[in-house]
């Protein structure tokens, strides 16, 4: 088995218990709601038609997108709860996804639910009411018995949709089968994106046979072959689960890595440090940037790495350019005062935005800086990371030197990097500390108006491990201690194709050439 | 005079405009078969419908066995009352044998005692004991309706309700069930309602005949005295079965 395989199978059974618990909590948790609701729009044809249309428009919805945005609702209702009854609770991980899972397991059981009532014969409504049944004996005795194997082919249907879309939950910070998706894709390991889609699709299957089993067992009144089928559920979920009971239990410490390669070296780095100093820590990677400092200023995370330059537009809503030096120092007092984040210091590199082209392009239009390509720009393509045309620093270049480009792409980052190289487009948003600008040939372009923000990298601890005196131990001595090029080729040793680390290799070797371990 | 077992005093029922039932009064009186007659559409289902309280009426009371309807709860008055209809109705997820037992089942009567009740009735409505573990979709209409009938007799009633019981059996099924439900009627002393628009399966196993037009009674009766009737309906009612029996005698000659 190879070393990527392997490694895969190392992490199995937490991500698999995970996604276990989520899938069927959410399942559970829809059933409960959406049978009820079943029932009221069989009885009542004047809610029928919102219930069935309320459930038709939550599954419209992207599920990433609903998943996302259960993130700053909870935020918002955990603020109202911490202040009406002094008791606040996670906004992130397990609830979101377990929310967002459950509506849009909904569709499929409340649809069935509903036909399969309806679609009990009038005759045998008649008997049931005939023979002296109360409504609720009818419900109970005739009408869901008879639309069981009805509702178990919707409950079938939920049960695939959930499985699948709680790979999504990885980025709201809930670990699940989805890590290996997304970080395999971030950091271009393909074995593991083909790993986690294959559990999670196997998954899927198993699940829907043994669902299937109880649908027949229903159907044909075979009471044995319902009752293995459930068996095999429970069995299921009760072996899926005992991992937790080991890593379930909470982290003392939860490191953040936001999306990239980067994020993942330097969590593991500082997870690494804080165990051996005897900590526990746990990480939660692929934090989407907004979602990592609002999880940090609310004591999700205990610890992450973010860039000032990022912090100083998207938190204090800065557009100003004051300087490195000038950015760092008001970031960690107002920082500091507003939401009590502990700016512990810059690791001593800056990953800054960047434009870059491929150098022979550059050279063939005369590009070097951003006002040669602003003259270019009528006829070339510029390509950019999934958020860099709603940042403030696209607005900011975009004013400073008036491009005009004629089109624009998004890409996830690994995919942005092939278009350039490629030639699908000429310019792309790179960052300076990213080991593909050299590997790829590439040439960063000079800002000479300083419309870009300084983005030194900075350690951020959480308001309540302000005063952690292990933490703040472990961390210390990565301070200034990085330097651009030893992150250039700890990122590129993970992003490369041939010869890839794994993010954890990458950071000891980090730690190793810097003298830190 | 002791109660009768119902009394419908004064029943009146409107569906949107249409006068269901315009002021009816009868009474029926412990062991009588009352035949309920009348052209789809007159009001003569809708009358069987109050007497389980399927049906709530505008006015009037109806009363079985000298309580009021309308002070009894719904579901349990009509555990007291057989309702036999013609598309039987049996729940096809229960064994013919559960099917039996339903109404004793909701009446709270233990498994052994449904049990005996259940081969009670199997031979009462004459099918063998062995159906009683079957499901319904594995008998024919008849022996579907003949069930239909056992349910209906299962918690002791007094009172049987059918509509249109035997309408979509084939006609020999038709009647050799008519007959032993004839039998059953008088061995239990029960008190039969039967709606038909069958005006000859009506002058075959009624006692009585009651006809029913525009929601209105306007003719109550033997058979003998219906067949004395001057009234221009009702004598329009009996001409089809007359002469039917006519044709069959010259047909078959003096055996018939």
């Amino acid at each position: 088995m190879s070393p990527q395989v392997e490694a895969a199978f190392a992490r199995l059974p937490e991500y698999l218990a995970w996604h276990v618990l989520l899938s069927a909590s959410a399942l559970g948790l829809g059933l409960l709601i959406s049978l009820p609701l079943a029932v009221a729009a069989s009885r009542n044809r004047h809610i029928r038609w919102p219930v069935l249309a309320g459930a038709s428009l939550i599954q419209t919805i992207p599920s990433l997108a609903l998943l996302a945005l259960f993130f700053p609702l909870l935020l918002v209702i955990s603020a109202a709860s911490e202040d009406l009854l002094g008791y606040g609770f996670s906004a992130l991980g397990f609830l979101p996804a377990l929310l967002a899972l459950t509506l849009y397991s909904m569709l499929p059981i409340v649809r069935n639910g509903t036909t399969g009532i309806l679609s009990v014969s009038p005759a045998i409504i008649q008997a049931a009411e005939g023979v002296g049944m109360t409504p609720r004996q009818r419900l109970l005795q005739v009408e869901l018995p008879l639309a069981a194997p009805v509702i178990m082919a919707g409950v079938r249907t939920a049960a695939v949709w959930t499985i699948g879309a709680a790979t999504l939950s990885t980025p709201v910070g809930q670990t699940s089968l989805g890590n290996y998706i997304f970080s395999g894709l971030q950091t271009e390991n393909w074995v593991l994106v083909l790993f986690g889609c294959g559990a999670s699709a196997l998954l899927a299957m198993v699940t829907d046979q043994l669902l299937g089993l109880i649908e027949a067992g229903a159907a044909k009144r075979d009471i044995r072959r319902a009752a293995i089928g459930a068996a095999g559920i429970l069995i299921g979920i009760i072996v899926a689960l005992t991992p937790l009971i080991s890593f379930g239990k909470p982290a003392s410490y939860v490191v953040g890595a936001k999306n990239f390669s980067e994020q993942y070296i330097l969590a593991e780095m500082m997870a690494e440090r804080i165990e051996d100093l005897g900590g526990e820590a746990r990480m939660k990677e692929d934090l989407g940037s907004a979602i990592a400092y609002r999880a940090l200023a609310s004591g999700e995370l205990d610890v992450y790495v973010d860039y000032s330059g990022t912090l100083w537009a998207n938190v204090l809503n800065r557009e100003d350019n004051p300087g490195r030096e000038a950015v760092l120092e008001e970031l960690t007092t107002e920082l500091a005062e507003r939401d009590g984040v502990l700016v512990l210091g810059s690791l001593g590199f800056e990953n800054a935005y960047a434009l870059a082209m491929r150098q022979d392009r550059a050279t063939a239009l005369g590009i070097e800086s951003l006002d040669d390509l602003a003259r270019r720009s009528g006829g070339l393509t510029m390509g950019g990371d999934l958020e860099f045309f709603a940042r403030p620093e696209w607005t900011a270049i975009n004013e400073a030197y008036g491009f005009d480009f004629r089109a624009r792409r998004s890409y996830q980052p690994t995919f942005m990097f092939r278009a350039v190289t490629s030639g699908d487009v000429d310019v792309i948003s790179a960052f300076s500390s990213d080991g593909r600008i050299a590997a790829d040939n590439l040439v960063t372009l000079a800002d000479p108006r300083q419309a870009l923000p300084p983005y030194d990298a900075v350690v951020l601890i959480a308001p309540d491990r302000v005063n952690d005196a292990r933490l703040l131990a472990a961390l210390r001595p990565l301070i200034g201690a990085i330097s651009v090029e030893a992150m250039r080729d700890a990122n590129y040793s993970v992003d490369r194709d041939v010869d890839k680390l794994r993010p954890v290799e990458a950071a000891r070797s980090l730690s190793q050439t810097l003298g830190l371990d | 005079m002791a109660d009768p077992r119902i009394a419908l005093e004064r029943i009146t029922k409107t569906y949107g405009g249409h006068q269901a039932l315009a002021d009816v009064s009868l009474q029926i009186a412990a062991g009588e078969f009352v035949a309920l007659v009348g052209a789809s559409g007159s009001g003569k289902t809708t009358l069987l419908k109050t007497i389980n309280g399927l049906i709530k009426p505008d006015s009037g009371e109806v009363r079985i066995e000298g309580e009021s309807v309308g002070d009894l709860t719904p579901h349990l008055l009509r555990r007291r009352i057989g309702y036999v209809f013609q598309e039987v109705g049996l729940f096809p997820h229960l064994t013919v044998a559960e099917n039996i037992g339903i109404t004793p089942k909701l009446l709270g009567w233990d498994k052994a005692r449904r049990a005996v009740r259940a081969a009670e009735l199997l031979d009462l409505v004459a099918l063998p004991q062995e159906m009683g573990g079957r499901f319904p979709a594995a008998l024919s209409g008849g022996q579907q309706q003949r069930v239909g009938v056992a349910r209906a007799l299962a918690a002791e009633p007094h009172i049987v309700l059918m509509d249109e019981p035997f309408g979509a059996l084939d006609p020999l099924t038709r009647d050799s069930l008519g007959d032993d439900y004839r039998a059953l009627h008088e061995r239990l002393n029960l008190s039969t309602v039967m709606v038909t628009h069958d005006m000859t399966e009506a002058l075959l196993l009624a006692d009585r005949i009651v006809v029913v037009a525009d929601g209105r009674l306007i003719a109550d009766g033997t058979p003998q005295a219906l067949a004395a009737s001057t009234e221009p309906e009702v004598a329009a009612l009996l001409a089809a079965p007359r002469r039917q029996a006519e044709r069959l005698r010259a047909r078959l000659g003096e055996t018939a």
